[in-house]
């Protein structure tokens, strides 16, 4: 398939999946505003969201403080900030029409209508829109878009392209996540702090995995377990150690003449996590472990770019 | 001028066409709500689908439907029959043309077209000259624009062989009124056009270089921004084909490849809708971004096969255009079939004299004017339009040409206060490779706006389904 062809597919799908993991970060201090003495924690979480989004500087030149609506709105409905979800369903429908021959119908008309709905919704009545009904909506057409990918597209590279977007942007999101938090998650680092429970459950509902980690433990909720979820369990859809596994099954069948080193590099990922145990990465500190698996997912992304999508110019 | 245009449904005693009876019965029986309710329908699936077209000199993204009318345009088969011959003879004669310009010129030595005409016209493209082509064809695809005077004849009012488009509105809108009115189609024998992007292909492919058994074919667009990306998109899907873009093509050794996830692959047909001077920046536009570098050395060496072919301008200029039945004379020694519109050549002493006699009565159009551009419509100008038209016409007579103001036949179509008399024009889509084809019908364009002659999408125009019946 054509490389540019190749490349906005992985883009589509790279930005739906930002725009369902921003809408589930969202969702989860939405819901926890709602709760009787959130303030501080509410706040202080939601700093923390913005920093590892990348978005407090834009958010501080319009806000002085941070208050959970401004802070929803701007997340989600933003026309200017290139990180919401407005513009990444913007973007996502952007790639999708510059290749709209190459996927099918059904894919092509989920994309576009989600994108018209919610253009009308932004521009007609941005202020009265009820946030935890429309990250619920992003939430839904993620979905529905990700099932008419899985059910309607051949599986030929095209469709390996999307999914090796999709799993990279979801192990960069679980990882931004799990850096904002990161300082709760360390066992034993302020013991004198009682670890909020309201605070756990934002952190694994935001990524769908409260329900999984009663299922998966049946136990109270510690800081270790949680990590060791969204890390190293390999069924759980949306831990790091998941995400590798699909990047890398993916790449694999797309293998082209240069392609041997990027696929050798998202095998040891994947490797790297399989074989390791909780309290290695703990042992080496946490942050630490972040910081480097964000740094290998960007090489990672870098070379995929290089060696798919935008191959240098021919002699 | 003054008379009464051709009425497609009604006969001049306002009883129905044969044709049409058994569509005007089924209308008389849908209540307005249903009908109604049906355009709505149409316009939230276009604009789901993405059958738009981009707007220039609007935001950047915009993007708008092309109104769809529900009241079908009839063609009974045996005129059809007529248009389909004289289409097929009028693009074969055409083909001869191009192929005899950029050749011996015979019909140059013979005569019958002043060679200036032709050989300094922006149109006529040196770097052609002398360069074969597969089969010897120019125009794979050629939109030829039909309108009905008054008298009820078929006559050509412009010939479209660069980068004609609108197909795609052909093929959407008969998908289109099947969806919304199933039962019209088992009450009719409406003959189908799905297969087009099939004899599309079949033609491209047949007219790949030779020696190359399977030709890898390719439709190169000039981007997302296009008017025309929703057709080139839609097309290259049908077809299975990639939709490609300037950079995604290089020439090396003289030979055309892609860029793919797996390395370079060989392009052997290059469908293109870009215009030729955005073709080669190395021969044509320097500043073109949207080209490929060396394309033309490539195209010169018979290593990859252009549609439709570099050049083709030369055939469809405003100026060539009244030659065209003298073409058909002498390259295949017929009469021609279907006719043109009486042309005032300008830079002729006598045709000017005449027509800046009579402006306020004529449309004028710029030579090298088109989708409606730079044209005057002498009836519905303003004196200081039809002045402006008359110091361009004395200052540069040779860039004008002037016809009859047409009273182009009407169809019934949806207005504001329901059911009124619309003009329209067809234009079928005539395909050449092995052979010539034409799929049934063509795109009916109609102008919305009361009384316009002005059918462009640009300027108001709207489409319909056009069918041919089988009975």
């Amino acid at each position: 398939m054509l490389s540019r062809t190749a490349d906005h597919m992985y883009w589509m799908s790279r930005y739906i999946e930002r725009a369902e993991s921003l809408a589930r970060l969202v969702d989860a201090h939405y819901r926890m505003s709602l709760l009787p003495h959130s303030g501080e924690t509410l706040a202080q979480s939601l700093g923390s969201t913005m920093t590892a989004l990348h978005m407090e500087d834009a958010y501080r030149k319009k806000h002085d403080t941070i208050e959970p609506r401004a802070v929803f709105e701007f997340i989600s409905l933003n026309r200017d900030h290139s990180g919401s979800i407005f513009s990444c369903l913007r973007s996502a429908r952007e790639n999708a029409r510059a290749v709209r021959g190459s996927l099918t119908s059904e894919l092509w008309e989920t994309l576009n209508s989600t994108w018209l709905e919610a253009r009308s919704l932004v521009t007609r009545r941005a202020a009265q829109v009820d946030i935890g009904e429309f990250v619920e909506w992003v939430k839904e057409r993620s979905h529905l878009t990700r099932g008419v990918t899985v059910g309607t597209m051949m599986r030929d590279e095209a469709f390996h392209f999307t999914r090796i977007g999709t799993f990279l942007e979801r192990a960069d999101s679980t990882a931004r996540i799990l850096t904002a938090h990161q300082s709760d998650l360390v066992p034993g680092a302020d013991a004198s702090k009682v670890p909020d429970p309201y605070q756990w459950s934002v952190l694994l509902r935001a990524l769908s995995a409260f329900e999984i980690y009663r299922r998966s433990f049946r136990d109270v909720i510690t800081p270790l377990k949680v990590a060791q979820l969204l890390i190293l369990r390999g069924d759980m859809p949306r831990s790091l150690l998941r995400c590798c596994k699909e990047v890398y099954q993916n790449l694999r069948s797309v293998s082209n003449d240069q392609s041997a080193e990027t696929e050798r590099r998202a095998g040891e990922m994947h490797a790297l996590l399989h074989f390791s145990r909780m309290e290695e990465i703990t042992a080496g500190g946490l942050p630490n472990f972040l910081e480097q698996f964000l740094a290998r997912l960007r090489d990672l992304s870098d070379r995929i770019a290089s060696d798919f999508l935008l191959p240098p110019a021919e002699a | 001028m003054g008379s009464k245009p051709y009425n497609e449904m009604a006969l001049a005693d306002g009883t129905t066409r044969a044709h049409y009876l058994r569509y005007a019965q089924w209308l008389t029986h849908q209540p307005a709500e249903r009908l109604a309710q049906k355009r709505a329908e149409a316009d939230a699936l276009f604009h789901r689908v993405g059958i738009t077209f981009a707007v220039y000199g609007q935001d950047e993204g915009a993007e708008r439907l092309i109104p769809f009318d529900i009241v079908p345009r009839v063609l009974p088969l045996e005129e059809w029959i007529r248009l389909e011959t004289g289409l097929k003879q009028r693009v074969r004669a055409l083909n001869a043309f191009i192929h005899d310009i950029y050749h011996d010129q015979q019909i140059l030595k013979a005569g019958v077209i002043p060679a200036e005409q032709v050989l300094c016209n922006s149109q006529y493209r040196p770097e052609m000259q002398g360069v074969d082509v597969p089969g010897g064809i120019y125009a794979h695809i050629a939109g030829i624009d039909i309108v009905r005077d008054d008298a009820g004849e078929f006559r050509v009012l412009e010939d479209n062989l660069r980068v004609p488009s609108g197909v795609s509105y052909m093929l959407e809108n008969r998908k289109m009124m099947m969806r919304l009115f199933p039962e019209l189609f088992s009450g009719h024998r409406v003959a189908p056009v799905d297969h087009y992007p099939e004899v599309l292909l079949d033609n491209l492919r047949s007219v790949a270089p030779i020696g190359v058994t399977d030709p890898t074919v390719v439709l190169l667009t000039a981007g997302a921004h296009n008017s025309a990306y929703f057709e080139h998109a839609f097309l290259a899907q049908q077809m299975g084909i990639e939709l490609v873009e300037g950079q995604d093509l290089f020439v090396r050794d003289e030979a055309v490849f892609m860029r793919t996830t797996q390395g370079p692959q060989r392009v052997d047909v290059i469908y293109r809708r870009i215009d030729d001077d955005f073709l080669d920046p190395l021969v044509f536009r320097p500043d073109s971004m949207l080209g490929i570098p060396g394309l033309l050395t490539a195209y010169r060496a018979g290593r990859v096969t252009i549609a439709n072919a570099i050049g083709t301008g030369v055939a469809d200029d405003k100026s060539i255009y009244p030659y065209v039945p003298e073409m058909i004379r002498f390259y295949l020694g017929q009469s021609p079939i279907i006719g043109n519109v009486h042309t005032w050549m300008l830079r002729r002493q006598e045709d000017k004299d005449y027509v800046l006699a009579h402006l306020p009565e004529l449309v004028v159009k710029e030579v090298h004017g088109a989708g409606g551009y730079g044209m005057l419509i002498g009836p519905a100008a303003t004196k200081a339009e039809i002045d402006l038209f008359r110091r361009q016409i004395i200052a540069t007579p040779e860039r004008y040409i002037a016809q009859p103001t047409l009273a182009l036949s009407t169809c019934p179509t949806f207005a504001d206060g329901g059911l009124a008399p619309r003009h329209i024009d067809l234009r079928p889509f005539v395909l050449s490779g092995r052979d010539v084809t034409i799929v049934p019908g063509g795109l009916t364009r109609v102008a919305l706006r009361e009384g316009s002659l002005v059918v462009n999408s640009s300027q108001g125009g709207g489409t319909k389904d056009t069918w041919v019946l089988e009975t």
